[in-house]
């Protein structure tokens, strides 16, 4: 039997099985990274409970630990309202693009040495188009939602985003002008020295790793720079209209996305999945473990900011957006350029 | 080598219908919607190419920042487009007219299309196995055709200098917050402490 002018047995070993494969392993990433969003949820809700002097969710399950996925069946069981006077179609796609881009991202994160769904020539650049393209989910909302709360929300959403994206495209640059190299595999690789942890990139570029972790709370649409849904001023901001499982799917969506960025700081900043100490009983722990353990390091900063930070007042955010962050990256990209040329270190 | 034909007419198909639902869809945010799902499936078509880093570019670029914009403004603008279309069948003929003298003076300015040869010959050499996509776009970027790239960010420069100028206004009577002054602002210039004499407050205060 022939197709296309290829037998079978070349479709089988040529596309069907390497399908399968991809397949499989897509499927495998989406469970543990759920179950993981679930759990820094979670997470998150506990550790905030924790500096107020609460308990936080305790109730279901030993130590509540079931909590996350109780609210799970209680949205996905709740009957979903769409607004008269909403735009139905756009309505019903906001959620899901943000849920779908927020996800998309994982596919080019390594999470151990190899261990990556798609190794690509241009990681990096991907996940920041992805990550870009995040901000589309919160505006077809606010406009779709055909009210004043979610518009406003949507207007303030537009703006904060574009805004962050451009320091975290130059702190990116300044990473890549160390490594040489867009392939997220490869910056880890290039962090491999053995200096251990006082060799990632997060010690010699540490004006940037700073830069970077406040671009990806304003990015995030976490606290402090959570005006998006700021419950003083818009109640719930874009998601004033949404209830049941398009809400959970923002949620998920907001969640997913916070795991990217800890992702993506622990790849640029602390080395991925590279032990802290390049020696023995260090080396024998799977990269996977380390990888997570700094994921979930940079996760518990993200919760502590939410737990300390009062909120910004908007024209504080863009100020420190465009006249601060902006000249002092910019800046940083020139310098780490010029010292990397002038001292011979620059990549190949 | 099929299935890179299939995906070139699942994006190429999805391309020009979402192309063509940009004119013609009613609501102007549906239709930069269409557009975004346009240059998207762009993208892909420059992936199928082999030109990674020029479809991601076209996404951060076009969708990330661009159409972000566009989608903002259309939004805000309360455009009533049935009004706009309802002189549509009035104004056809002249629209065919036009759209007819375009496309006979594009095939003419296509048929006498002369390529220089030395452009076809760099067209078909191959990039060099060992140098990925974004190096080799660097490698001619950077040196062959530097001035022009330069050329390129000052004229962006100038554009954007001239975009501040026209909308940066100094109006007189503003009160603006002052980042530096409130942070060196200390106990000693901020508050007085005063006794004050139990019945009597304070003489400059009290009326």
């Amino acid at each position: 039997m022939t197709f296309a002018g290829m037998t079978f047995a070349e479709i089988w070993t040529g596309y069907l099985w390497p399908l399968i494969i991809m397949v499989a392993q897509s499927v495998l990433l989406l469970v543990i990274l759920l179950v993981a969003v679930a759990y820094i949820l979670l997470a998150d809700r506990k550790i905030w409970a924790a500096v107020q002097i609460r308990r936080g969710p305790n109730v279901v399950g030993p130590w509540g630990l079931f909590q996350s996925f109780a609210d799970l069946l209680k949205f996905v069981l709740k009957e979903p309202i769409i607004p008269a006077g909403a735009n139905k179609g756009v309505f019903i796609l906001a959620p899901l693009v943000s849920c779908v881009l927020a996800l998309a991202a994982w596919a080019v994160i390594p999470t151990a040495a190899g261990w990556v769904i798609a190794d690509i020539n241009v990681g990096v650049l991907y996940i920041f188009a992805i990550s870009s393209l995040g901000v589309y989910g919160i505006i077809m909302a606010g406009w779709a939602s055909n009210s004043k709360y979610p518009f406003l929300a949507a207007l303030r959403s537009a703006a904060q985003m574009v805004s962050y994206e451009v320091s975290i495209g130059f702190v990116i640059i300044t990473v890549l002008l160390c490594v040489g190299s867009l392939n997220l595999s490869a910056i880890v690789e290039a962090q491999n020295t053995r200096f251990g942890l006082l060799g990632w990139y997060w010690l010699p570029l540490l004006p940037m790793f700073v830069v970077f972790f406040v671009s990806a709370l304003a990015e995030t649409n976490r606290p402090p720079f959570d005006l998006v849904e700021a419950e003083s001023e818009l109640v719930a901001g874009f998601m004033v209209e949404y209830g049941s499982t398009p809400y959970m799917m923002f949620m998920l969506g907001e969640y997913v996305a916070i795991a990217t960025m800890c992702a993506m700081a622990t790849i640029l900043f602390l080395g991925g999945w590279l032990p802290p100490v390049p020696v023995a009983p260090f080396t024998w722990v799977p990269g996977v473990i380390w990888f997570t353990l700094k994921a979930l390091f940079m996760f518990f900063l993200f919760a502590m900011a939410k737990a300390i930070v009062p909120r910004y007042r908007y024209d504080q955010l863009m100020r420190l957006g465009w006249k601060v962050f902006l000249p002092l990256s910019l800046a940083m990209v020139v310098i780490v350029a010029a010292v990397l040329q002038f001292a011979g270190l620059a990549p190949k | 080598m099929i299935f890179p034909a299939l995906f070139f007419y699942l994006f190429a198909v999805l391309c020009v219908g979402s192309a063509f639902m940009v004119i013609a869809a009613r609501n102007p945010v549906h239709s930069v919607l269409f557009l975004i799902l346009a240059f998207v499936n762009a993208s892909g078509l420059f992936l199928l190419m082999g030109a990674e880093f020029l479809a991601m570019i076209l996404v951060v670029v076009y969708v990330g920042a661009v159409a972000v914009l566009f989608l903002f403004v259309v939004m805000m603008l309360d455009v009533d487009f049935a009004e706009l279309k309802q002189g549509f069948l009035q104004y056809l003929p002249v629209g065919a007219l036009v759209a007819a003298i375009l496309l006979a003076e594009l095939m003419m300015v296509g048929g006498a299309w002369v390529i220089n040869p030395a452009v076809v010959k760099a067209v078909v050499a191959p990039i060099p196995g060992n140098v990925t996509n974004t190096e080799a776009l660097g490698l001619v970027l950077y040196t062959r055709y530097i001035h022009y790239f330069q050329l390129a960010g000052i004229v962006l420069l100038v554009a954007m200098i001239g975009a501040i100028v026209l909308t940066l206004r100094h109006k007189p009577n503003i009160k603006r917050q002052s980042i530096p002054d409130q942070v060196a602002r200390t106990k000693a210039t901020a508050m007085e402490v005063r006794k004050v004499a139990s019945g009597q407050g304070l003489k400059e205060t009290a009326q």
